[in-house]
């Protein structure tokens, strides 16, 4: 279906209410000028080496390479996203959105957030540029992400849980609709991922690829060449699709998404590409998790990030064209890897960016071991620690506590 | 001469503007959203807005929320509420307009016009389904009859005026404030009467005025200046009440809508 109001494939579009419309015809038209002006790829560049410390490092994991099995030849690079400032590659993409905010004339922030990463990183661009700021969060986040959204008062903004429906992310991001739909003319809604309607993918993307270029020189550095095989964990898809989207033209190389699957693809899970259908939601056609009738189910996974039934339109494309391929993996093989990473690496990665690592197996058997693989670290794992304690407590519990008999 | 215009038409007949009634398909369910719908159509509704539930109204403040979460619990699906809408029409001539979100009319596909045309759905309003991606939903609607019903905002400019007047038949849906539905709404402002007088000079259809209409005075003030005027959140707020209640202010709305 060749649609020009769609821009990826048969995904995408502006599904929004009309007293919406023109301030997403604005964004889209503004975006483009923006992207392409000198002072503002500039500015955008500057804060980010200055205050958000890019660019990122490249860090060889042998001792997990190792454990992995990996053979002469075959290396694994982490992509140091959890070293950005505020822990998560979220911030690429706020420096971006509020700049364009400020361009537009805009006096005041919202954002939506799920595990609270992005919420941070927006609250921690707006302390910077002294803006209002107001974060929109599912109740249920609020509580198992507390770390966070004290963080994010202490930066100054205002977090309003969000009660209705499933209490995460998905409701998180209809609340933050209606905010922007009662206060467009001055307020600018920084979406946190690749999602949304038209210009909101494109746009995040664009601030996001600078994972992708950063990862490509630094790879080329090291080994020569091209990696064979670049990973990530997609939850809306914006670490995802930053890194990708550096390697997208170039064929030989293999992108993978890490989904999701919860407590299990028959269970409650988040694994959309998996399980999802084609639907209009939350401004965008893609692919969403929802029943026979159109209503969208309540995703599942341990991770909040991750806890959101859609997935970016391009995302969708790539796994429609076949470009990409995506894999899920559940709740407990998440918190292994995440141990694994921990006690191979030192490295705390988040809950989502776990996700990524327990698939390295599965992808390994495909591409073999031999080849050089590529993991996006898209952020660290403090914000998770009290998650992690509590499931990993019977285990803990029976080590620690029992007695001889 | 369509249902929806024949409505319009004979209200501005008897010196009023049309009074739209939103009320959500099966809440609080089945037998109890037919009865007050009926009971809203017989105290003087001159059209019926009927609302498809939605797991996710970004549209609609919280009395529309409610109305579709308890909808959905009482078992709400689109084909049970165009069968709901089919028992609407048995009993009355009244035109009814299906209101709904994007996703569930797509997911029946192309079943969607003939379904609802049997069901005797007089027109269509998508509130997330702009002009550019009308063309799925509306096409298909369009061949079996139905008036594809546009939406205008205070937002509007003159180039999306232009694009929503091509798609849109029997009436356009301007909306009176920026927000959510049942948002505070003063109807007597004067960029109001500026926004109406606008899309009343560029659209040839009748034009409907809704957003936060809670009482027989803002009714009053708004029939001044559309052709019709559409009320939901307080109708659903009265409904929740009592079907008098609801009764009660849809007589008081109609009383109001006299010019």
């Amino acid at each position: 279906m060749a649609n020009p109001s769609l821009q990826f494939g048969e995904f995408g579009g502006r599904y929004v209410a009309e007293t919406l419309m023109p301030a997403v015809e604005a964004l889209a038209e503004e975006w483009p000028k923006a992207w392409s002006d000198p002072t503002f790829t500039g500015e955008y560049t500057a804060i980010l080496r200055d205050y958000a410390g890019r660019p990122s490092t490249l860090t060889e994991a042998k001792r997990l390479a190792d454990a992995l099995g990996m053979e002469p030849g075959g290396r694994l690079l982490l992509k140091r996203e959890d070293l950005n400032h505020t822990g998560s590659h979220k911030i690429n993409n706020c420096v971006g959105q509020v700049l364009l905010a400020r361009r537009l004339g805009k006096t005041r922030i919202i954002a939506e957030t799920g595990a609270g990463q992005h919420g941070v990183a927006t609250a921690t661009v707006c302390a910077y540029f002294g803006l209002p700021c107001t974060v929109y969060m599912g109740a249920r986040d609020v509580e198992r992400q507390a770390l966070n959204v004290f963080r994010m008062q202490l930066l100054g903004a205002t977090v309003v849980p969000v009660e209705a429906g499933s209490a995460t992310l998905k409701d998180a991001i209809n609340e933050a609709l209606r905010d922007w739909v009662a206060n467009v003319d001055d307020t600018h809604y920084v979406i946190g991922s690749v999602m949304g309607p038209d210009p909101y993918p494109t746009m995040v993307r664009d601030l996001q690829r600078v994972i992708g270029d950063e990862c490509k020189t630094q790879v080329a550095a090291l080994t020569g060449g091209l990696p064979d095989a670049v990973v990530a964990c997609v939850g809306g898809g914006s670490n995802a699709m930053g890194i990708f989207a550096a390697f997208v033209p170039d064929a030989s190389v293999a992108l993978y998404g890490v989904e999701a699957a919860g407590e299990g693809l028959e269970g409650k899970h988040a694994a959309t590409m998996t399980a999802g259908k084609l639907g209009i939601y939350h401004g965008m056609r893609s692919l969403v998790l929802q029943d026979a009738g159109g209503q969208l189910q309540e995703a599942h996974s341990i991770s909040a990030g991750l806890d959101y039934p859609g997935v970016g339109p391009e995302h969708a494309h790539l796994h429609e064209t076949g470009r990409a391929k995506y894999l899920s993996v559940t709740d407990a093989q998440c918190l292994e890897s995440l141990s694994q990473l921990a006690q191979t690496e030192g490295i705390i990665a988040a809950l989502e960016t776990a996700h990524a690592f327990a698939a390295l197996p599965a992808i390994l058997d495909e591409v073999g071991r031999d080849k050089v693989v590529v993991v996006n670290v898209s952020g660290r794992g403090d914000k998770d620690m009290h998650t992690v304690m509590d499931a990993m407590k019977p285990d803990t519990d029976s080590s620690s506590t029992e007695q001889p008999s | 001469m369509s249902r929806i215009r024949s409505a319009f038409e004979n209200a501005n007949a008897d010196g009023r503007a049309a009074l739209v009634g939103y009320l959500t398909a099966y809440d609080p369910d089945l037998d109890g959203s037919l009865e007050r719908i009926m009971a809203a159509c017989d105290a003087g509704l001159d059209v019926l807005e009927l609302g498809v539930p939605f797991s996710d109204p970004t549209a609609d403040g919280p009395d529309v929320q409610a109305a579709m979460l308890r909808a959905l619990a009482a078992g709400a699906t689109l084909p049970r509420v165009l069968d709901l809408a089919r028992a609407v029409r048995e009993r009355t001539d009244i035109p009814i307009v299906l209101f709904s979100y994007a996703n569930p009319l797509v997911q029946m596909g192309s079943r969607l016009g003939a379904a609802a045309a049997n069901a005797g759905v007089d027109g269509l309003l998508v509130v997330d389904c702009p002009p550019a991606h009308a063309a799925e939903l509306r096409d298909p609607a369009v061949a079996r009859g139905l008036d594809w019903i546009g939406l205008v905002a205070p937002t509007t400019n003159e180039a999306r005026m232009s694009a929503v007047a091509e798609v849109s038949t029997g009436f356009v849906y301007a909306v009176t404030l920026k927000g959510v539905t049942g948002a505070e709404l003063d109807a007597d402002a004067e960029a109001l009467s500026a926004q109406l007088a606008a899309v009343k000079e560029r659209f040839s259809i009748p034009v409907a005025a809704g957003f936060g209409v809670r009482s027989a005075k803002q009714a009053k003030a708004l029939a001044g200046k559309a052709d019709g005027v559409v009320v939901g959140s307080a109708l659903i707020r009265a409904a929740a009440q009592s079907v008098g209640a609801l009764a009660d202010l849809v007589r008081d709305l109609h009383a109001g809508t006299e010019r």
